[in-house]
């Protein structure tokens, strides 16, 4: 039997130790080690090493081969004053970690030196059980749910696409949403929109939106235009400055609109569309791959414009078609994982098959192409006896 | 003979189906027995004698303009996608 003391002693002649100033020195050096701060929240949200990985000590053992997989990776323990993180590197040694060394002194000490201290930016309490289940996602994590609650994504339409793609872009804590419409909510959209209701007939969408989604997630600020995107006022909306914009347009004069002035504006479009039983989504990334205008270089002629065609749609179908939409969003936010740039899917409901066709980007594009020969806004001529645009 | 998907917004034109079969050693060969049947859907495909702007022919899942165009040549089996730009997000 060994008292707390002894088995502390007993522990540090176990494992290796380096001092404040040392491990300072090692850390500017081309073989820094992995530091792992092991302290609980509380300490961790008043200060910590800069870029260190925050495991408590107590889910150490069951959560460090998840985030560090490679156990010889050298690594820097620290706690407060240096016993727990050095009960923490014995037992790091004992699961196979080649290479465990203990902050002496812990991070009061590498404070006491006056080396640089990073204050992290921390969810409240309601925020980190709002987002736990993103927090539990290594790719998603503390950080994911910052850039997601920083990021400011642009709608283009509160209808079928955008009632879906909002409502989870904002259950996901994305803080800032645009949302671009006109139209007053009515009897016929309730079938598929599901971000208005009965009680908002006749209300604008843009606000009937908003209301859905502040009574959803307090921490999501709506920006709403209620304005039909044109060419006179896409510049200001757009230099408003959003990370990503989705396209969930009902026509195709917007789609070219919103395509010319994401490529100007480096604004990435995760484009959706649907009709029937039928929808397609892909991202456009200005710069790195494709563009509306690759995949189709100029609108139909608005004899053989499918959008016009009152040709209906199954309810359910923006449903899908949205999600995939507020998925590739996030993905961009989060910078993780394989975006749709490129792929062209298509989902059919009625087979429920999905294809993919590649999109590639077209040199000749007229907008993103090589020798550009669009270069200011085309307003087409509206479809279906709307308003005539001007050249 | 190689399957044809037929995009819904010109499924009126062929009797509201789904895909047919059309035969044809190139693509621009089986869209000519494709129109042979179905002489209506020339107007929604070419423009000028040409294939139209708005609509994109895959083959294998890639755009047949990246490859030899409608002579791209098809084997039996495989899979002609039509696609004209849609637009409709309400």
């Amino acid at each position: 039997m060994a008292n707390y003391r002894e088995l502390l002693a007993r522990v540090k002649e176990e494992i290796q130790e380096i001092s404040s100033p040392a491990a300072q020195e090692l850390l500017s050096s081309a073989d820094a080690p992995l530091v792992v701060d092991v302290r609980e929240q509380d300490e961790w949200e008043e200060g910590h090493i800069p870029r260190a990985l925050h495991v408590p000590r107590g889910w150490l053992e069951a959560r460090i081969e998840g985030l560090v997989p490679d156990k010889t990776r050298p690594l820097l323990i620290y706690c407060s004053g240096g016993s727990r993180s050095a009960f923490a590197a014995k037992a790091l040694g004992e699961m196979g970690y080649e290479e465990a060394v203990n902050l002496a002194g812990g991070f009061t000490d590498w404070k006491r030196n006056g080396f640089e201290v990073t204050i992290p930016r921390v969810l409240s309490s309601e925020q980190r059980a709002r987002y736990s289940r993103h927090l539990l996602i290594p790719e998603v994590g503390e950080d994911g749910q910052q850039r997601l609650l920083d990021a400011r994504v642009l709608l283009v339409g509160a209808g079928g696409l955008g009632s879906p793609a909002s409502l989870y872009l904002a259950a996901a804590g994305v803080g800032t949403l645009g949302i671009i419409d006109a139209d007053v909510v009515d009897e016929s959209n309730l079938q598929r929109q599901i971000i208005h209701a009965t009680d908002r007939l006749g209300e604008p969408k843009v606000l009937s939106a908003k209301r859905t989604i502040e009574a959803l997630n307090p921490d999501v600020r709506v920006r709403p235009y209620e304005e039909r995107l044109t060419s006179d006022n896409v510049d200001r909306i757009l230099g408003e400055g959003w990370d990503v914009i989705v396209d969930g347009a009902d026509n195709f004069p917007t789609r070219y609109l919103v395509n010319d002035a994401s490529i100007w504006h480096g604004i990435p479009v995760v484009h959706g569309s649907i009709f029937r039983f039928e929808g397609q989504v892909t991202v456009f990334s200005p710069g790195a791959g494709p563009c509306y205008r690759c995949l189709f270089p100029q609108p139909p002629p608005p004899e053989l414009a499918p959008s016009c065609a009152e040709g209906g749609v199954l309810g359910v179908l923006p449903g899908i078609i949205g999600s995939l939409q507020a998925n590739e969003a996030l993905k961009l936010i989060l910078d993780r994982g394989d975006s749709l740039a490129g792929r062209l899917l298509l989902f059919d409901a009625l087979g429920t098959t999905l294809d993919e066709v590649t999109v590639r980007r077209d040199p000749y594009c007229p907008v993103c192409g090589d020798t550009p020969t669009i270069t200011e806004y085309v307003d087409y001529v509206e479809f279906c006896n709307a308003p005539v645009g001007r050249r | 003979m190689a399957a044809v998907r037929i995009p819904p917004t010109l499924r009126a034109e062929v009797g509201g189906l789904r895909e047919l079969e059309a035969r044809g050693g190139t693509v621009g060969d089986v869209i000519e027995n494709l129109l042979e049947r179905y002489p209506q859907l020339a107007g929604q495909l070419y423009s000028e004698g040409e294939l139209a702007t708005f609509v994109n022919v895959y083959l294998g899942g890639e755009d047949i303009r990246t490859l030899d165009g409608l002579d791209t040549p098809v084997y039996d089996g495989e899979t002609v996608i039509l696609l004209p730009a849609m637009a409709g997000g309400v």
